[in-house]
């Protein structure tokens, strides 16, 4: 008898409110997660050079970019009721089902976006997303769940241009500022550049948070539609818009500093002049690419332009070792989150429920609570970030190491 | 978006990248110049420290100038970022 009680209250409509408001909760929560591991990730971008050179203060530099990029948040326009849009097909699936798929990709691209921050390894976070909800959406939905033209159109062919085209016009810049300056006194050279620095930095911090934060929103937003709280007409909510701000916002001042000593160190030898060359390339190329509809990420382009500087002055030191670890890392983002995305659905799936939900958003926080706890063996922080790099500096997984030794080995 | 598209935005996305993301920074260039151009010539009587020559106002007029393009420039970009971005 208390069986049948116990079947008829968990059922009732009342609990099944219950359980998919507290899906909801989590999904959102998750989702403003990403959005924080998004502003640490890409903090390197806009100020990782300009740090490198002394242009700012590391915690001056990460403020500043915090500041920007909260007001480039609330600076986002566009609606963006359909995140994925064009690549992945998310129309088979409604209600908790769509949001435990939107959960599963938000986990794997965290999960993903935590381990390249533990390597110090600058990677795309939009490709993070996208690879965390193309892999959930392949596990529920097979094959069809995927555009694959659009995956191509508007993944794969940006992230093999990118670094190319921003690498080109940074060379350009920075062969072209090292010819006009090659009269003026090198202090004052490096003084001047360092003022253009900031400002160019400045623009890169807006231009992504206008860009990035919407991402986020755009999530949040088809959250609340497959619970049925908001429409597919209805406007941006306020509190998304906040929400979604803040976090990006608190994510930079944190400031991934292995990223930054990575962007800034560890590629190529900074100086004023190269910064501001490669800060001006990607701002004009995030912009533009970004008005005409073609999603670049802000990371390749970051990362192209600062190789870009190095190749584009004579005698500039170019890693282009770390430069390979880092293509590697971008090769395997998608398929890396899409696998821990799948993963992630397949267990919410098989438990079913909220309490599937509730187990999968159990272990993202113990992977992520592990992967901090190991970072702490050998912190990065604004006092370190400028440190000389060691050609033997390794940002680096032990199995990658092992197979380098295997092939210096005589 | 087909490839076609995708084609035409990628080269207008490397024309105005060469002319903002490599030219304004040259103009910056052109302005730092400008602006350090006091020299030091031969002394008339032979001192080998030279004697510097103050920048003429035409030089300095010539940095603000560069300065100003830059400036304007990166101001239209945030209006343009305000006003929506398209």
């Amino acid at each position: 008898m208390t069986e049948v009680l116990l079947d008829t209250a968990l059922t009732s409509p009342m609990m099944v409110d219950v359980a998919e408001i507290l899906i909801l909760a989590l999904v959102i929560i998750t989702a403003l997660a990403f959005d924080f591991t998004n502003g640490f990730h890409d903090t390197g971008n806009a100020m990782a050079t300009s740090i490198a050179t002394g242009a700012l203060r590391p915690k001056v530099a990460v403020a500043l970019s915090a500041v920007l990029n909260l007001v480039g948040a609330f600076l986002s326009v566009e609606v963006a009721a359909t995140v994925a849009k064009g690549i992945v097909n998310l129309d088979g699936v409604d209600g908790s089902a769509l949001l435990t798929v939107v959960f599963a990709g938000l986990v794997g691209g965290i999960l993903w976006n935590v381990f390249t921050w533990l390597l110090g390894l600058p990677s795309s976070s939009s490709h993070a997303l996208f690879g965390g909800l193309i892999g959930a959406a392949i596990a529920a939905l097979g094959m069809g769940g995927v555009v694959w033209d659009g995956v191509l159109a508007k993944i794969v062919l940006p992230a093999l241009l990118a670094p190319v085209v921003a690498g080109a016009v940074a060379a350009v810049g920075t062969f072209v500022i090292y010819r006009i300056t090659r009269s003026v006194p090198a202090g004052y050279q490096e003084k001047g550049f360092r003022w253009g620095q900031v400002g160019s930095a400045s623009l890169v911090s807006l231009a992504h948070g206008t860009n990035d934060a919407q991402k986020t929103m755009g999530v949040i937003f088809l959250a609340l539609v497959a619970h049925g709280s908001l429409s597919p007409e209805d406007g941006m909510p306020f509190w998304v818009k906040a929400s979604c701000a803040i976090a990006i916002g608190l994510g930079t001042y944190l400031g991934g500093w292995r990223v930054i000593r990575t962007l800034g160190k560890g590629l190529v030898e900074i100086s004023a002049p190269q910064g501001m060359a490669a800060e001006t390339s990607s701002a004009a190329i995030i912009l533009t690419s970004s008005s005409l509809g073609l999603p670049l990420s802000t990371t390749h382009v970051a990362t192209g332009s600062i190789l870009g500087s190095g190749v584009g002055r004579r005698g500039a030191t170019v890693r282009w070792g770390v430069a390979g670890r880092m293509g590697v890392a971008w090769l395997t983002t998608i398929p890396a989150a899409g696998a821990i995305g799948a993963a992630c659905w397949a267990l919410a799936h098989v438990i079913g429920g909220p309490l599937g939900i509730i187990v999968v958003f159990a272990v993202l926080v113990a992977a992520c609570l592990a992967m901090w706890l190991h970072s702490r063996k050998a912190p990065v922080n604004p006092d370190n970030v400028n440190e000389e790099w060691d050609p033997a500096e390794v940002p680096v997984p032990a199995t990658v190491r092992a197979v380098d030794e295997l092939v210096a080995a005589p | 978006m087909n490839f076609a598209d995708v084609a035409v935005s990628l080269v207008k996305v490397i024309v105005v990248g060469l002319v903002l993301g490599a030219g304004l920074p040259a103009v910056f260039a052109l302005g730092l110049r400008a602006l350090s151009a006091g020299t030091v010539v031969p002394a008339a009587d032979g001192d080998p420290a030279g004697v510097r020559v103050e920048r003429s106002p035409a030089m300095t007029l010539a940095a603000a100038a560069c300065f100003a393009v830059v400036g304007i420039a990166v101001v239209a970009g945030i209006a343009w970022i305000v006003s929506g971005g398209h």
